[in-house]
Formats: C-alpha cells, sequence, structure tokens
C-alpha cells in the first residue's frame, strides 16, 4: 500500500544521525551550487588580483574586487530580505535602515581610528565634532574606538531596533500592507533625523577618510581583498545559518505562517513570537552587510536611510526569485552588476532600465531568474543528456 | 482499525515539559489542562458579541459535559462560528463568560494559550498548511513545546514518528505522506485537518463542518470516528448536514439568531415547532 515512505523519512534510528545542516544542503541543489561559485570565487578573485600581472589581459583590478566585494555585501542584505519575505511573508521596505545602522556602526569605529591623523588633529574627536565645537565625545561615541565592541554594536543596534519595533508592530498584529508602509517610514524618519548634525554622526556629510582598520590602512590592496575575503566567507556563513533555521522545525512554522497564520494561531503557537525573531536576525544580517559595507566603500552617510534604498532591495529579491536565498543573491549582484553599467554608460537611462526591468520579470518570470532556471534547466539537461532519464527510471 | 489505534494514542500522557525561565516572549503557554472534575468542560454565560449593532450571539448560554459529543445546528447567521470564535479567543465578547473547566478563563488567554490550554478547532474551510508536506502538517499540529527555541533543534523522536504514522493511518492518507498537502482532494483535506486534530491531542474539540465536500464513505468514516472520539474526548460538531447529524448525535443544539432555541435528542429538536417555523420547516 505504502511503496515509498521510507525514502523521504529515514526512519529512526537507521544509521548515526546525520547533522540537520547536512541533511538540508542534501535537498538543496542551488544551495550546493551557490556554495561552489563562492569557494570558487574566494579562491579566483585574490588569484586574478594579487598573482597574475597587471598587464595581462586576466587581471583583475583592485577596482574590481571593491567593487566585487559591494555586490556580495548587496547580496547578504538582499538573503536577510529574502528570509523574511521570501519565507514568512514579511515585506519589510525598510531593511535599508538596519543596513546603514551596522554600516555607521563600523563607520564610528572606523572615525575613531583616524585619532590624530584628523585635519583638526583631535586625539579623540573625529573632525565634524570638533568643526561643530563640541567639547566632549558624546556618550554613545564610548567604546566604539575597541573593535570588539564595535562589532558588537553592529549587531546589537539593528537587532535592538527590529525588537522593539517588531515587538510593537507583530503584537498588533500589523501585517501585509500596512507592515510594509510603516518600515518605509521607519527607514524614512531614521533618514531624517541622521541629517541633523546635532544627533552626533557628522550630518549630512556622514563618516568617510577613514585611514586604517585593526591597524591595516585602508589605502593597501591587501586590506580590501582580506575584506572581500571576510564578505565572501560572512556570506557563505550566513547562508548555512539561513538554511539551517528552515530546514528546522520553527522554519516550517514560519512558512506555516506564511501560508495560514490564523491556522498556525489555533494550533498552539505564538505565531508573533516567530515572526519577531526572524524579524530580528534579518535585520542583524542586514547590519553585518552594512558593516561590511562601510569599510569596502570608505563612506556612510543618511542617504543609506533613503526609502528608494529599501525598495531597491525587494526588486533585487523580486529579480532573482525569491524564497530561494541563493535567488535573491542572484537578484542582487545582476542587478547591481547592471547599474554600475547603465550609470556609466547611460546614467539618464538607469531608474528606466530598473523599472522596466522589474516589470518584465514580474510579468514573464513571476518566480524570479532563479525560478526560471529551474523551470528550464531539467528539460534542457533531459535535452542535453538523454540517458540520465532512462538511469532515474532503472533506479 | 480506528479503535485500536485510538486506544493506543489516547493511552499516552501529555508531555510535561518544565517551563523555561525568563521567555517573556517565547515561553510555551499553559501546559496543564483543564479541571473538569465537576463534569462539566465547557461553560458559556451570557456572551453577547456584537458587531457594528448586529448581535451575532444574544446572552448565549451553553454548558459542555466531559466526554460529550454536541452538535450544534442552526440557519446561517444562527451565530454558530461566532461561538467557535469566542471559544478558540478569536472575537472578545462584549458580555459574559466562558470557562474552560473549573479554573481556565478563557477570556483571559490567546489563541495559541487556549490552544495549548487544549482546545483544538477544524475550520469551515479545510485549512491545511498547503505549501507543507502531509507529514510535515501532521508534525507541525503535534501537541507539546511550541516555542521559536525548542523548534530550531526539535527532532522527531521514534515515539513522536510513530504516533504520526497512526494518525496517517486513521485519516487514510499514509500513501500521501511525502506529497504537498495542496495537492490533495477536498475530502482528503478534510481529513488531513481531523488528523492535525487528533495530533494536537486537544481535551475539547471544535468542528466546523467535517463532512462538507466527502463522500458518503468518507462522511461514514468520520462519523465512525468522531463517535469514538466522544466519551475519550469532549467534541463540539457544527454541521448542516441531517443525516450526519442524526448519525451521531445524542444532544443537539438549536441556536437561532445568537441565542439557544431549543436543546435535546434530535428527534425531539426535529419536532419542536418553534425548530420547525425557524430551521426545519423551510
Amino acid at each position: 500500500m505504502s511503496a515509498t515512505p521510507g525514502v523521504v523519512i529515514a526512519p529512526a534510528g537507521a544509521g548515526r544521525p546525520r547533522s540537520r545542516l547536512w541533511q538540508a544542503l542534501q535537498g538543496d541543489r542551488g544551495g550546493r551550487i551557490f556554495l561552489a561559485v563562492l569557494l570558487a570565487v574566494a579562491l579566483l578573485v585574490p588569484l586574478l588580483n594579487l598573482a597574475v600581472p597587471a598587464g595581462s589581459a586576466l587581471h583583475l583590478s583592485d577596482y574590481s574586487v571593491t567593487l566585487l566585494g559591494k555586490y556580495l555585501t548587496y547580496a547578504l542584505l538582499a538573503m536577510a530580505v529574502d528570509l523574511i519575505w521570501g519565507y514568512c511573508g514579511i515585506l519589510s521596505l525598510g531593511h535599508g535602515a538596519f543596513f546603514a545602522l551596522g554600516g555607521y556602526a563600523m563607520g564610528m569605529y572606523l572615525m575613531r581610528q583616524i585619532g590624530t591623523r584628523g585635519v583638526y588633529g583631535n586625539p579623540v574627536l573625529p573632525d565634524f565634532m570638533v568643526f561643530l565645537n563640541w567639547k566632549q565625545l558624546p556618550w554613545f561615541w564610548h567604546g566604539m574606538d575597541r573593535f570588539p565592541f564595535a562589532m558588537a554594536m553592529v549587531i546589537v543596534v539593528p537587532g535592538l531596533l527590529a525588537l522593539v519595533f517588531g515587538f510593537l508592530a507583530f503584537r498588533s498584529r500589523v501585517s501585509g500592507v500596512y507592515l510594509s508602509i510603516i518600515t518605509q517610514a521607519l527607514t524614512y524618519a531614521l533618514m531624517l533625523a541622521f541629517f541633523r548634525n546635532n544627533m552626533g554622526f557628522g550630518g549630512n556629510n556622514g563618516f568617510t577618510d577613514f585611514k586604517d582598520m585593526l591597524g591595516f590602512s585602508q589605502q593597501r590592496a591587501g586590506t580590501h581583498m582580506a575584506l572581500f575575503l571576510a564578505t565572501v566567507l560572512i556570506l557563505a556563513g550566513a547562508y548555512l545559518a539561513c538554511r539551517y533555521l528552515i530546514a528546522s522545525r520553527a522554519g516550517r512554522v514560519i512558512q506555516a505562517v506564511r501560508d495560514a497564520e490564523s491556522r498556525a494561531r489555533f494550533l498552539g503557537y505564538r505565531v508573533e513570537s516567530y515572526k519577531l525573531w526572524i524579524f530580528v536576525f534579518s535585520a542583524v544580517l542586514a547590519g553585518i552587510a552594512g558593516a561590511l559595507y562601510v569599510p569596502q566603500i570608505g563612506i556612510i552617510n543618511p542617504s543609506e536611510f533613503s526609502p528608494i534604498n529599501s525598495i531597491e532591495i525587494v526588486i533585487w529579491v523580486a529579480i532573482g526569485g525569491r524564497g530561494t536565498l541563493y535567488g535573491a543573491v542572484v537578484g542582487a549582484v545582476l542587478v547591481n552588476y547592471a547599474k554600475t553599467y547603465f550609470t556609466a554608460a547611460l546614467p539618464s537611462f538607469w531608474l528606466y532600465a530598473l523599472g522596466g526591468l522589474f516589470v518584465l520579470v514580474t510579468l514573464f518570470l513571476p518566480r524570479g531568474v532563479v525560478g526560471a532556471m529551474h523551470h528550464f534547466g531539467p528539460s534542457l539537461r533531459a535535452r542535453l543528456r538523454p540517458r540520465t532519464r532512462s538511469r532515474g527510471a532503472g533506479a | 482499525m480506528i479503535r485500536t489505534a485510538l486506544d493506543r494514542f489516547s493511552g499516552r500522557s501529555r508531555s510535561a515539559k518544565p517551563p523555561r525561565v525568563g521567555e517573556l516572549l517565547v515561553g510555551n503557554p499553559l501546559e496543564t489542562g483543564p479541571d473538569a472534575s465537576r463534569g462539566v468542560i465547557l461553560y458559556l454565560e451570557g456572551i453577547t458579541v456584537s458587531f457594528d449593532g448586529f448581535r451575532a450571539l444574544d446572552d448565549l448560554t451553553l454548558y459542555v459535559e466531559v466526554g460529550e459529543l454536541r452538535c450544534i445546528i442552526g440557519p446561517n447567521g444562527a451565530g454558530k462560528t461566532t461561538m467557535m470564535d469566542v471559544i478558540t479567543g478569536k472575537t472578545r465578547p462584549d458580555a459574559g463568560s466562558a470557562w474552560f473547566g473549573q479554573t481556565i478563563d478563557l477570556l483571559n488567554l490567546t489563541e495559541p494559550e487556549i490552544a495549548q490550554a487544549g482546545i483544538g478547532r477544524k475550520f469551515q474551510k479545510p485549512t491545511v498548511f498547503e505549501q507543507h508536506t502531509v507529514f510535515e502538517n501532521l508534525e507541525l499540529a503535534m501537541a507539546g513545546n511550541k516555542s521559536v527555541w525548542h523548534g530550531l533543534h526539535a527532532r522527531l523522536t521514534a515515539l513522536e514518528r510513530e504516533r504520526i504514522e497512526e494518525v496517517l493511518e486513521i485519516i487514510q492518507l499514509t500513501d500521501k505522506r511525502s506529497g504537498r498537502a495542496g495537492v490533495l482532494a477536498h475530502g482528503q483535506k478534510q481529513w488531513l485537518e481531523i488528523g492535525m486534530l487528533l495530533m494536537q491531542d486537544p481535551q475539547l474539540l471544535l468542528v466546523d463542518e467535517p463532512v462538507a465536500g466527502m463522500t458518503p464513505q468518507e462522511t461514514e468514516r468520520t462519523a465512525e470516528l468522531l463517535t469514538m472520539l466522544a466519551g475519550r474526548r469532549s467534541l463540539i460538531v457544527v454541521e448542516h448536514d441531517m443525516d450526519f447529524v442524526r448519525s451521531i448525535a445524542r444532544t443537539v443544539t438549536v441556536l437561532h439568531e445568537g441565542r439557544v432555541l431549543a436543546q435535546g435528542g434530535i428527534d425531539e429538536v426535529q419536532n419542536d415547532p418553534k425548530v420547525i417555523e425557524v430551521y426545519l420547516g423551510v
């Protein structure tokens, strides 16, 4: 009667228990490809940048390394958005705020590292504070000169904001388009606040002119390479963490909440808690992405809080294909590569191109680039390797 | 087959796990069941619910005894679904009280707390998690710790797996276990939702139109299943299909305009002139 059970669900006690992450990756072909590509990138980029001489056609310029690093921080940000949008149905149009907060925390550390090398040479106060005639460091700048503390703030500040915001929003059962609107309001309010000089974050200039990080000069190519590799590593780690989460029972509850929220509630799940914690986790990932972005780009200012930025992130995810995690990465890299290209070649054309791309993908590829690959990939493979089918049938 | 499966099923005690400290936002709600020592599991007294001046429930008073299978009938708009919403915490009444056993005040609890306290609900429209497999649907419904942290590392024990297998057998979906719940036929979704109720293992089951869209054979099996459950669990069944009600009912309550119009055995109720006038006589 039951022909196939055991195949999907291994009987308990059969063999040693495998780790959940391993099991999750077994069924995640796209994820394995994604991790393999990341590994290749981590090996090839240093090779082409450092080992291949500058004159060669294969040489990767320092500029390209920084650009790639930037794309990958955006990829991490997009993955954070996909985690809550694709798996829990929470459409946040304010994730740029968490990204910027992580970036500002890193920026504060980098500003404190400048020390006496600033224009005004003040050993404690960053230039903009001297310029504003401030006599002492505001309380929230204390400790930011220490790397571990600053990195803790990269996680704590976005996480805490998400916790408070999410607690209030989810407890009041704000969802759907209303939640999207108040997340826009959140990032807009933060942008206005950070534009003010007396907030103590450098006003509209933000932070820039960083000198070094952990004693390594920002001017050296090696520092950028290390930051790039750290980004690749953290992106891979974040992917594994998200995949673990999704494969756990909590992950199944999160998807259940997306599909039938009241059903989950009547089964005894505190839907608000699940939404809140995945929202906080996603915000922390976005904050880490921001902290990786700032030292590679060398500047952070309040325009990072701009509402349009947060909307763009959602477009990356939609174009890449939501609900897959790696689709968000594909979308972020593709769209930002296109953006780099178009804003150089046809600056006035970019926004039309982005809008057009979004419309086209929504109409013709509702599951994004990755979804289309899932759809067309198997039939293509079958055509290329006709023997696969017969082997599959015999097994 | 159902009987033996249910016997094994209900012989198992509810897993009691000590609550963890400091779980303000993630804590598991009430793990203790109702105190039904007086023989009554549900007390609804003077419940009134108004929506924009319309009284969906009007001073409704209803008691359900332990182990009883109570059928609720009534024309559309009689307040049947609103009553279930009040019991499960979805709707707060304007007046009245609702107690689960002697000690649990339902009006102070949230939906998940009520579910954890031991009240399960099957919706009128079958509501299953369509993107999940049948097996996963049952796993998610399983009684136990439902906190986020537990869910991050929870694994099915051999006992739990066995229990899911039993329920799969009862609802006859063993061969569909690895398929998505979304592709099931309507009647199978109804059964899956009943299976989810069994996994949840509540003391009181609220079952809204369980046989809508079922074949006569499926209806018969559902009747068999519900009558088996009566005695072990308390049930409130809302149904329009009078033949089905006749096949399972011991006590029938007729609701009309948010009030109890009549109550008693099926024949008694069907011959009541008031009932004939508002409902059956149409």
